[in-house]
């Protein structure tokens, strides 16, 4: 079946016909030339479609693009202000954090998310106290971020960036 | 992936009418075990009636005490619900050591509970397996069975349920309330899921059209400690091996009140009556506590690969019991 619906993606409205089928990630890349976001398993395990859907991180490869009218969708390619990188971006830059930057833009929005998570004082596997205050600790950086994967092992950068960009 | 309609449900009785009318309709929560599933073939949705825009995303205190926990409730949302984890760890525990960031910022209640097997001839089509198309024969019996049952399984299917979050709400005596097209009914966790027997296809004692609409939880047993604890291939972002879900109370040095349930043994979360009931009433001990697991787990039948998950689930339910005896872990 085909729908007409409207995405909202990195701040712009855009309208488009889809079939049911189409995942949030095809829909991006596919039909808008939204590439930022990147199909590793088509499958929920390796995180590289990550996107913030109303500011909140989610693998776009597991979810129609028809469930996300009225949503709004942010990509790693959205996240710059203008020439001025988002800091987790700057972060991975200045740390190394990726090598053949497949993985990246998964693994920057991934961060976005849940430095918000943390913000909020979200607890996680690694955190003892489920009541008391996180710490952006390496610990607790490694398990939030276990959702994704980097072929290249480029993690001793990628959670140096992280590091940063929490202080 | 055979083409379906979507629509976007608004209220409670019209998504149960649109389901129950199709026999080839299903409720569409976050999506991440259905589409998943749609992709390997291995549903086939006509139909999907997406329940995620219900008013049912809220967690509540009940007026007699207890939480009720609406089945849109996404697991991360819930894994940081105050009240859950001041009052009910071992449920923030479960949730939190279950698939990933992103995954839980989707992941509902609701379909978290109805997620199906991970066995890996279920997931694939080209398999006999009996769970997919009754009558072809069980894939797993002679084949790898590293991640299969050895509590409750039968000649026809050896799966295991998936779920971390379901095992900390078998022990923590929930209830679901599912809403059909002949009304509301409550149904404990513990009956939720069934097991195997000669009908692997069907895993809930669920009626097609049944929407779950929310989980009641009891008042936290008042004095008890609990948790959760998964043994799985890597430190993260892996489906358990064994896990165990207890809630223990000792006063003067001996068992109170005590509820253990255990996941990735069986096909369904096992609440471990055996145990509890060898438990009430003696020392709070880990001799005591090791004697408990060996009589839940005598009942083991293991296979080809998974004979280690009888001492990991004894040696398990052990340190757990041992360590909120102790006052550690909470
Ligand atoms: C890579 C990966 C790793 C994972 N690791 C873990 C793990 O370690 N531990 C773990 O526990 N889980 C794990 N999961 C599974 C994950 O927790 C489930 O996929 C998720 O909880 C399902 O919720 P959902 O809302 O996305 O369900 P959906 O996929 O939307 O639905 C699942 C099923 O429930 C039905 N349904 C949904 N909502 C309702 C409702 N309200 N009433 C009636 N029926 C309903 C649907 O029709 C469908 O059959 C993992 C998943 C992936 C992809
Ligand atoms: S164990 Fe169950 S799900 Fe797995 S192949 Fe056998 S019948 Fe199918
Ligand atoms: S492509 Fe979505 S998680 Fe791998
Ligand atoms: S940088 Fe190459 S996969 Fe991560």
């Amino acid at each position: 079946m085909e729908v007409d619906i409207t995405l909202r993606v990195d701040g712009e409205d855009r309208p488009l016909r889809v079939d049911t089928r189409t995942t949030l990630l095809d829909a991006l890349r596919e039909r808008l030339g939204v590439t930022a976001p990147k199909k590793g398993c088509d499958h929920g395990q390796c995180g590289s479609c990550t996107v913030l859907v109303n500011g909140r991180r989610a693998t776009s490869c597991l979810t129609f693009a028809v469930a996300h009218e009225d949503d709004e969708v942010t990509t790693a390619a959205g996240l710059a202000d203008g020439d001025r990188l988002h800091p987790v971006q700057q972060a991975f830059l200045d740390h190394d954090g990726y090598q053949c930057g497949f993985c990246t833009p998964g693994q920057i929005c991934s961060a976005v998310g849940m430095l918000d998570e943390l913000k909020k004082g979200w607890p996680s596997h690694a955190t003892a106290d489920l009541t008391g205050p996180v710490d952006a600790d390496d610990d607790e950086i490694r398990e939030r971020m276990s959702g994704n994967l980097c072929r290249c092992g480029a993690y001793a950068g990628i959670v140096a960036a992280i590091r940063e960009a929490a202080r | 992936m055979k083409t379906f309609d979507y629509r976007r449900a608004t209220d409670v009785g019209t998504a149960v009418a649109a389901v129950a009318a199709d026999p080839g309709a299903a409720f569409l929560g976050g999506g991440t075990n259905l589409v998943d599933r749609m992709k390997l073939g291995v549903a086939s949705p006509d139909l999907l009636v997406d329940v995620t825009r219900l008013p049912l995303d809220r967690v509540q205190e009940l007026p007699g005490g207890g939480l009720r926990i609406g089945a849109t409730v996404r697991n991360s949302d819930l894994a940081a619900d105050p009240v859950v984890r001041a009052h009910y760890p071992v449920l923030s525990q479960a949730l939190l050591s279950g698939a990933s960031g992103q995954l839980r910022n989707l992941a509902t209640t609701g379909g978290n509970l109805l997620q199906r097997t991970r066995c890996v001839y279920f997931q694939d089509p080209d398999t006999p397996c009996n769970k997919r198309e009754p009558g072809t024969g069980c894939s797993a019996r002679d084949g790898y069975t590293r991640y299969h049952a050895v509590l409750g399984a039968s000649e026809s299917c050896v799966a295991v349920h998936p779920s971390d979050m379901a095992v900390a709400l078998a022990a923590l005596d929930a209830v679901v309330v599912a809403v059909g097209p002949d009304g509301e009914r409550w149904i404990p966790l513990t009956d939720l899921h069934r097991l195997p027997g000669d009908a692997p296809e069907r895993d809930t004692v669920l009626r097609h059209g049944e929407l779950i609409t929310a989980v009641e939880l009891p008042e936290p047993v008042p004095g008890a400690r609990s948790a959760y604890r998964k043994v799985r291939d890597r430190a993260s972002f892996a489906f358990a091996l064994v896990s165990v879900a207890a809630v223990l109370r000792v006063a003067d040095g001996r068992v109170r009140d005590v509820r253990i349930a255990l996941g990735g043994v069986a096909h369904k979360p096992w609440r471990a009556t055996r145990a509890e009931e060898a438990l009430i009433g003696a020392p709070a001990t880990a001799e005591e506590f090791e004697r408990a697991a060996g009589i839940e787990l005598a009942a083991a039948r293991t296979l080809r690969d998974n004979a280690f998950k009888v001492p990991t689930a004894r040696n398990t339910i052990t340190a757990v019991l041992r360590d909120l005896a102790r006052g550690g872990d909470s």
